[in-house]
């Protein structure tokens, strides 16, 4: 049974459609990244799953139930959110807010102190929430949502406020949790790091799924190129010669003293094999580095895709405008047969 | 009901945290154990004055003081878990949103039912104490009443606030509502009506007039703990009422009927509030 299941989902708001026919389905102990700009959808997604909003149109499952119904109240038990940029009671302590949230979900208060030294704040345990630092109140956040060992959980920007070990501390959670079965919608805008921790993700742009999948299929869907680093004294064949591209402080041949030369290739992903083949037969070669497209190059990718098509359709709209009945070829001719594969992604 | 005692004792301790409890309870105090020390200092007097007069004083004091400080406790009742984040995350455990809001306003109301309680409780004590004039059942019946019904203006007060929670988005529209209400309730309504009964002058059924004030608790309120010492102390638009005799119960269930019906509007607002 699909923990989360989403069919041809809308939602409207006042005339704005803020979801448009999503499709989800997520398993026990899957760990799915949700990512977009703002205004994505991501929020609405979110709601749509805890039951706080009703969809337009569509089908909404969570536990095999629509949870917007009163009778699913009982199956919140097993869920648990933590939600961006909460500010919990100040004039009370850490433990008091926590124990006030396990007495509503109907958790045994010792699991409060377990959760509290679990996400580093024994220390502080007594101290009134108004006197914590982003941090810690983020860190609370999360005991929160741990509360009553949750078999969904949804979390917003669970790492913003937190230092690196402390996110890394985080991430080791998710994995733990994930092994006891746990099914987890990770939503970020901090894209580096996430991609180790993720089974999937899901790139939404105004209110549309751009993309699903694991990295490796995500990698396919955006066809962008493979970098391949040459290091040492090589000359390049004239086949891989067409691939080499000039970095930001070093041109294709450039050499320094203390630096070996260093040639960047970008190849179609398609092709890496091959080329790396040929490269490794090269004379002189020194060392390879091969960077594959991140899920923050993927992310642009997508996002660029969207906002590039938004504008080609706008354009060729307004061209067509004072034309009643639009020339297939006109439009053909505006809109790119596949999304340019973004040259300009920051690596 | 559990959900909704949790709910309750919470605000209950913020209420204890943020000191609201001890400024309340010292104010309603300081208020009654001066109005019944200091009540006749205009005829020259000081020491303990009548009940009645300490009782009718406290009460006409109490009306303007009561309703402001129950909206200033409970305006944000809602709209500050909203603006806090807090309203969506509630929303996510087994909690409804009636239990939630029966919740905050339960905690709400035993603030102001405690500090009432304590603040007009410990005037009685002293009075029964030091006052040669007054004997124990008198004021413990007078007073017993007053506390009775300054508790239930309180509540329709907090009920009130909790209207305007629930409807408003932002925390400081929710506290320029309240203040309106608060102005209309205590100030407003009686100029109000007072005009209407000279422009009409006397075209509409005197009869009407008493029921007119049952529209406005804090009238409501003022005729209880008035028309308790009935003969002595009536004046201005309370007079009015002394054409219908309202009996004390009539008063309390009008009172309640006051706290019953805000409430539902609350709840009714607060289920169709978007998150």
């Amino acid at each position: 049974m699909n923990i989360v299941e989403l069919e041809q989902v809308d939602k409207n708001y006042a005339g704005v459609q803020a979801l448009k026919n999503l499709n989800l389905e997520l398993k026990q102990g899957e760990i799915l990244g949700l990512f977009g700009h703002n205004g994505a959808g991501k929020t609405t997604t979110i709601k749509l799953i805890l039951g706080l909003v009703e969809a337009s149109r569509g089908k909404v499952q969570v536990f095999g139930s629509d949870p917007t119904l009163s009778s699913a109240r009982n199956q919140r038990r097993q869920l648990g959110f933590l939600q961006e940029n909460v500010s919990f009671y100040d004039q009370l302590t850490g433990l008091e807010v926590l124990n006030y949230f396990a007495r509503l979900k109907g958790v045994p208060k010792k699991q409060c102190m377990a959760l509290l030294d679990q996400v580093g704040l024994n220390e502080a345990e007594n101290r009134r929430v108004k006197t914590y630092s982003k941090g810690m109140r983020q860190r609370l956040g999360l005991a929160q949502a741990l509360l009553g060992n949750p078999k969904l959980l949804l979390l917003d920007e669970p790492t913003v406020g937190l230092d690196p070990i402390a996110t890394q501390d985080f991430y080791q959670r998710l994995e733990t949790l994930k092994k006891q079965g746990c099914t987890i919608i990770l939503c970020s805008h901090v894209l580096p790091g996430v991609e180790k921790y993720i089974d999937r993700a899901l790139i939404m742009g105004r209110g549309e799924l751009l993309a699903e999948g694991n990295l490796h299929d995500l990698r396919h869907q955006a066809n962008l190129p493979v970098t391949i680093k040459l290091q040492g004294d090589v000359d390049l064949p004239i086949t891989l010669q067409a691939h080499a591209v000039p970095e930001q402080s070093s041109n294709i041949l450039q050499s320094t003293d203390i630096q070996p030369r260093q040639v960047n290739l970008e190849i179609p992903l398609q092709h890496k094999m091959e080329v790396l083949q040929t490269a490794m037969a090269l004379p002189g070669l020194q060392n390879i580095d091969i960077h594959l497209p991140t899920l923050e190059d993927l992310y642009t990718h997508f996002i660029g895709a969207m906002q590039l098509g938004h504008k080609t359709e706008t354009a060729s709209s307004e061209a067509l405008t004072p034309v009643q009945t639009p020339e297939p070829g006109v439009s053909d001719a505006a809109i790119p047969s596949s999304p340019k594969p973004l040259e300009s992604v920051s690596r | 009901m559990n959900a909704i005692l949790t709910v309750a004792a919470k605000e209950f301790r913020d209420g204890l945290r943020n000191r609201w409890i001890s400024a309340i309870t010292v104010i309603f105090a300081i208020l009654a154990i001066g109005l019944a020390y200091f009540g006749a200092a205009a005829a020259g007097q000081v020491g303990f004055t009548s009940l009645s007069t300490t009782i009718v004083s406290l009460a006409s004091l109490a009306v303007f003081i009561i309703p402001l400080i129950a909206l200033m406790l409970s305006y944000d009742g809602v709209v500050g878990e909203d603006e806090n984040g807090t309203l969506l995350l509630l929303m996510t455990y087994p909690l409804s949103r009636w239990q939630l809001l029966l919740g905050k306003m339960t905690g709400h109301g035993a603030i102001m039912a405690f500090s009432t309680l304590v603040g007009f409780g410990s005037a009685a004590i002293i009075m029964g104490v030091f006052s040669q004039t007054t004997n124990w059942p008198d004021l413990l019946a007078a007073f017993g009443l007053f506390i009775l019904s300054a508790i239930l203006l309180g509540w329709v007060f907090i009920a009130f606030a909790y209207i305007i929670s629930t409807s408003v988005s932002e925390k400081s529209k929710a506290a320029g509502v309240a203040l309106i209400t608060w102005f209309i309730f205590v100030l407003v309504f009686d100029l109000g009506l007072l005009g209407f009964l000279v422009g009409t002058q006397g075209d509409v059924d005197a009869q009407l007039f008493p029921y007119l004030l049952l529209l406005n608790p804090t009238d409501i309120f003022r005729l209880i703990n008035i028309s308790y010492f009935a003969s002595e102390q009536i004046s201005g638009l309370m007079a009015i009422a002394q054409h219908v005799q309202f009996s004390t119960v009539t008063l309390v269930m009008s009172l309640l009927a006051w706290l019953v019906l805000p409430t539902a509007i609350a709840l009714l607002i607060f289920n169709r509030r978007s998150l």
